[in-house]
């Protein structure tokens, strides 16, 4: 429909080409030889000296590229782009507890950050109140502690939910931190079809990558698509998932892995919820989607492109959907922590800046950048002040956000962007072989590609096959940390045990256990838990109570291990 | 006929750090190496590894945590370990651990720490040269 | 260098049922230390009063989840629990990845529970002795059962299993092979067989399949080897099999000094004997003037290895 280049014109130019590499080439090849006999990026794909007009010859623009706002989407999901509204600047905070996140959160917003991001501790995220055995020494340390309404309330404090958006990384007792934050917006007189945020609510990737499973498979997906289902219906601002591969590719696995693997999990929450008998025009365009960006500049650009196009084929082809916004992949992205050193830290300033222009340029409506401290503690104040600079500075400074798509076009994006969709597609006819993502996960299939990918590279780090700066070259005598630290309150852990022990006390105890034994018979009855959950928050029934009462009725998960 | 000795290694993640990336590669270099490695997966308490090593005879323990509960997990542990009677096995630790938490760490009985950036060549090394006979 | 005292010291602890005891009491007979026979010869007549189940089968049939759920339900019998858990060491490297356990990480908090994992060295037979010894300390201990698990992946494995009485050989759908997935030698043994993930559509299909096997090689036993179904993951089924194994311990006792039992001391005896005739016999050969002339005899092709062996023995009075 609109070939890009004249075949003639492209076979004289292979001819010219082929001169080059017979003459030119050689001549300088003979002078001073490459750094490396072969160039390959994270995914091991082979990155070619030079990319020309040959390396297209098969696009067509209106089929592969087309325009922004339009199918295929590869140059973006909105007609004007960053032209219109600059992506989101969403940091990932949480520590302590919900009064001392709370400060950080309108520390936030008044340096410019556009929306919310909540980090849960570790208790939170596994279903324990923080005076649970399991939580000793670990309330408010990795996030912030909150086990009851009370403490979302204090989160919340000051914050007018109907000016704000929020994403919850939470995924296991996602339905529980939801409830609480509708709990909170009923609270501050918020219309509920005005709240909008992000629940991260992505247990599949949990249970081969970021691990924090507490119920088994189908049991997690189900309560998945309780969230997406109630968001449907009563939610219509709030994006139920943020089906990620952030989380995929810190674990180890590599771009095309991360592609495919998050994609797959998406095509597995379409199919489920589709399952309950909604129809997919209803829910498809609240479905986000949430990447890392890794060290590869180019390979992360044509991955997030890769993404947009693939999910719009799948939509189409696989899903037959109407709507053309069920096509459209919205993303968030984070830059990669795995990618930042402990040694000479303020290099993670360089890593971060070229993480977020990938980002950019790769077209993502949301956006946090990794603090220099990353790989040492919590983002201090300062740290993360940098981190969001940062981003001002490329949507302020740097000209990249005031065209659309800029590297569209570049030979070599496209060539790359083809391959790597190419190549994610395989691991997809892969998995459907396999009978889908549980059955997948049963196997052991998505761990053995991570760990095998994880250990690759590391062999390929130790055997400085691959370089990182200041790590095993370019190294200095540190004696001691360059930076300050920031470290977590140890009171914060009994402040949390006393607000608790208040709390039970002080609550209506009655109601809150004739809430929770509501919450038991309608997740026997298989019911979509929210509307309990939410009766059951306000109750103020603790998280911990809760998860006790989901682990009853649906056991808890044993993890496979593949090593 | 004599079978020959292996090093026997634990490896350990305890408290609520999901981050087992790291684990499971030292884990892997490890056994390549030549060792028998019991990985104990997520989620241990410190009575858990204790026990472990002690049923499985460990030589050598290694312990990941990236969640900053190492302040109050560890004591725990060694507390633990010497309490079984368990003191000649060679305790070592990874993950996220600052600087200035080491030398107290070490105070405690864990022989060295391996932050971020360390080689798996160097931790098999250390491993193979100061595993107590 | 454990002394004379120490052994008396560990075999106290290990009928006293100290896990500390057990624990490096298996480490000897795992390096097979000088100490070891010592050890086993003393605790040896404390051994025989547990019932040793030995679980085998294709890998990804779910054994290690099945012998958690086993484990549990004979806590919830009130029974104390040892279980051996094998895995293959690499060729390669010598390594081994010992990851049984996991599956049953939380009963290590259980103190009427002990698990241990042992790599199989890649010594043919020599790990199916020290699998032997670690269940004998086990027994010794006081352990009222003792499961063995292993990956039913050679003859090795063979070996190792014969050590239980009651073998479970552990099957499940989609492994690919079917039946052929359960090696040679192991349908020859199996006491009672399994299919876990029975909650699969094509659970029914393998469990018929494997029952059509059994009847077409049915021995002249007593015991007709049944095929049960169980979801480990949920513990369904599990019940019913420790019921069948406690049936078949009953079968066992009900024979007069059973066949197999007869065959498997006969075994050890043999192993043992072998085993002294290489210490110590082919040691001393090893050392006269003799044997390097026979070698040197062979390289040049004057005499052949088997020829040689008979001369050097009749030199000694063997016939």
């Amino acid at each position: 429909m609109c070939d890009m280049f004249d075949e003639d014109e492209l076979k004289k130019l292979q001819k010219e080409r082929e001169r080059w590499e017979q003459t030119t080439l050689p001549n300088w090849l003979k002078q001073s030889s490459e750094r490396k006999s072969e160039f390959h990026n994270h995914s091991g794909i082979t990155v070619k000296r030079l990319y020309t007009p040959e390396d297209m010859k098969q696009t067509d623009y209106m089929r592969d590229m087309g325009f922004p706002g339009e199918y295929p989407f590869l140059r973006g999901v909105h007609a004007t782009m960053y032209r219109g509204r600059l992506w989101t600047m969403r940091m990932f905070a949480g520590f302590g507890t919900a009064a001392d996140t709370n400060k950080r959160f309108k520390y936030l917003l008044k340096e410019g950050e556009s929306g919310l991001s909540t980090a849960f501790d570790y208790p939170t995220i596994m279903g324990y109140d923080s005076d649970h055995a399991m939580a000793s020494g670990e309330v408010g340390i990795c996030g912030v502690a909150i086990s009851s309404f009370q403490d979302m309330e204090v989160l919340f404090n000051g914050i007018p939910l109907d000016k704000v958006t929020t994403s919850m990384t939470i995924n296991g007792p996602a339905p529980v931190l939801l409830a609480m934050y509708v709990a909170v917006g009923d609270k501050q007189g918020v219309s509920r079809d005005k709240l909008g945020g992000t629940t991260q609510n992505d247990n599949l990737k949990e249970f081969f990558a970021q691990k924090l499973c507490i119920f088994p498979p189908k049991a997690s997906v189900k309560l998945t698509t309780d969230i997406i289902e109630y968001c449907t219906k009563h939610l219509p601002r709030w994006n139920p998932v943020s089906i990620s591969g952030y989380h995929i590719r810190e674990a180890g696995a590599n771009a095309v892995q991360e592609l495919a693997f998050t994609l797959y999990d998406g095509i597995s929450y379409v199919e489920s919820t589709l399952e309950r008998g909604l129809k997919v025009d209803d829910f498809a365009q609240r479905l986000s989607f949430f990447f890392a960006s890794h060290n590869d500049f180019f390979e992360e650009i044509a991955k997030f492109r890769a993404a947009r196009r693939i999910w719009a084929k799948v939509m189409k082809e696989r899903f037959h959907v109407k709507n053309p916004r069920s096509m459209w992949m919205r993303m968030h992205i984070q830059t990669s922590g795995c990618t930042l050193t402990a040694q000479q830290p303020h290099n993670n300033i360089a890593r971060t800046t070229i993480q977020a222009l990938a980002a950019v340029l790769g077209g993502t409506q949301s956006l946090h950048t990794n603090s220099f401290d990353e790989a040492l503690c919590l983002p201090g104040e300062d740290a993360v002040r940098v981190a969001l600079r940062t981003q001002q500075i490329i949507a302020f400074e740097s000209g990249a956000p005031n065209t659309i798509d800029p590297l569209g076009g570049s030979y070599y994006m496209e060539a790359l962007t083809n391959e790597m969709e190419e190549k994610a597609m395989e691991y997809i006819h892969k998995i459907d072989d396999m009978g889908g993502a549980i059955p997948a996960i049963e196997k052991g299939f998505f761990q053995k590609e991570i760990a095998d990918s994880a250990y690759k590279y590391q062999r390929e780090t130790d055997e400085k096959k691959r370089t990182i700066v200041g790590v095993n070259d370019y190294k200095i005598e540190e004696t001691e940390c360059p930076i300050e630290l920031s470290r977590v309150d140890p009171k914060v852990e009994q402040e949390q045990l006393a607000n608790l022990q208040r709390l039970k006390r002080q609550r209506d105890n009655k109601k809150a256990r004739e809430a929770l034994d509501k919450l038991h018979s309608s997740a026997e009855k298989n019911q979509n838990l929210m509307p309990v959950m939410i009766d059951a928050v306000k109750a103020y029934a603790t998280l911990g109570e809760i998860t006790e009462v989901l682990k009853h009725v649906y056991g808890e998960y044993k993890e496979l291990i593949v090593v | 006929m004599k079978s020959e000795k292996k090093i026997r290694v634990l490896i350990a993640k305890p408290g609520l750090d999901s981050h087992d990336r790291g684990a499971k590669v030292v884990a892997r270099a490890l056994r390549d190496a030549g060792m028998e490695v019991i990985y104990t997966g997520l989620r241990q308490t410190p009575e858990q590894i204790a026990e472990t090593a002690l049923q499985e005879d460990v030589d050598v323990i290694g312990l990941s945590i990236l969640s900053g509960a190492h302040k109050t997990l560890f004591p725990r542990i060694i507390n633990l370990l010497k309490q079984k009677g368990l003191t000649d096995v060679m305790v070592f630790a990874g993950g996220i651990i600052p600087e200035e938490d080491i030398e107290d760490l070490k105070k405690l009985g864990i022989k060295e720490i391996f932050g971020p950036g360390t080689t798996t060549d160097s931790i098999i090394k250390y491993v193979f040269n100061n595993v107590p006979k | 260098m454990q002394t004379l005292a120490n052994i008396e010291e560990l075999v106290q602890g290990v009928l006293k049922g100290k896990h500390r005891s057990i624990a490096r009491a298996i480490t000897l007979v795992e390096n097979n230390e000088p100490e070891a026979p010592e050890l086993i010869a003393t605790i040896y007549p404390h051994t025989g009063k547990a019932q040793v189940i030995g679980l085998t089968g294709p890998g990804g049939a779910g054994k290690s989840t099945l012998a958690g759920k086993i484990v549990h339900e004979y806590r919830k019998r009130g029974k104390t629990v040892g279980v051996v858990a094998v895995d293959p060491s690499s060729p390669f490297t010598g390594g081994a990845f010992l990851g049984d356990r996991i599956r049953m990480q939380e009963l290590t908090a259980d103190h009427d529970v002990f698990i241990r994992s042992m790599a199989t060295r890649n010594y043919a037979g020599g790990i199916a002795k020290a699998t032997k010894d670690a269940v004998r300390i086990l027994d010794a201990a006081g352990k009222d059962v003792v499961v063995v698990e292993t990956v039913g992946a050679g003859q090795s494995e063979v070996e190792i299993i014969r050590v239980a009485q009651t073998i479970v050989v552990v099957h499940a759908p989609g492994l690919g092979d079917d039946i052929q997935a359960i090696k040679a030698g192991m349908m020859e043994i199996g006491d009672i067989f399994v299919v876990n993930k029975a909650d699969r559509d094509d659970a029914n299909k393998t469990a018929s399949d494997l029952q059509t096997t059994l009847q077409l090689g049915e021995k002249e036993s007593a015991w007709k080897p049944p095929v049960l179904k169980t979801v480990a993951l949920t513990g369904e089924g599990v019940s019913e099999l420790l019921d069948k194994v406690d049936e078949h311990r009953k079968f066992l006792q009900s024979q007069p000094r059973s066949e197999r039992e007869l065959l498997n001391a006969e075994a050890e005896l043999v192993d043992a004997i072998k085993e002294k005739v290489e210490s110590s016999i082919v040691y001393s050969l090893k050392k006269r003037e003799k044997f390097q002339e026979l070698l040197k005899k062979i390289i040049n092709r004057e005499i052949d290895p088997a020829s040689a062996a008979e001369e050097l023995l009749r030199k000694m009075g063997v016939d």
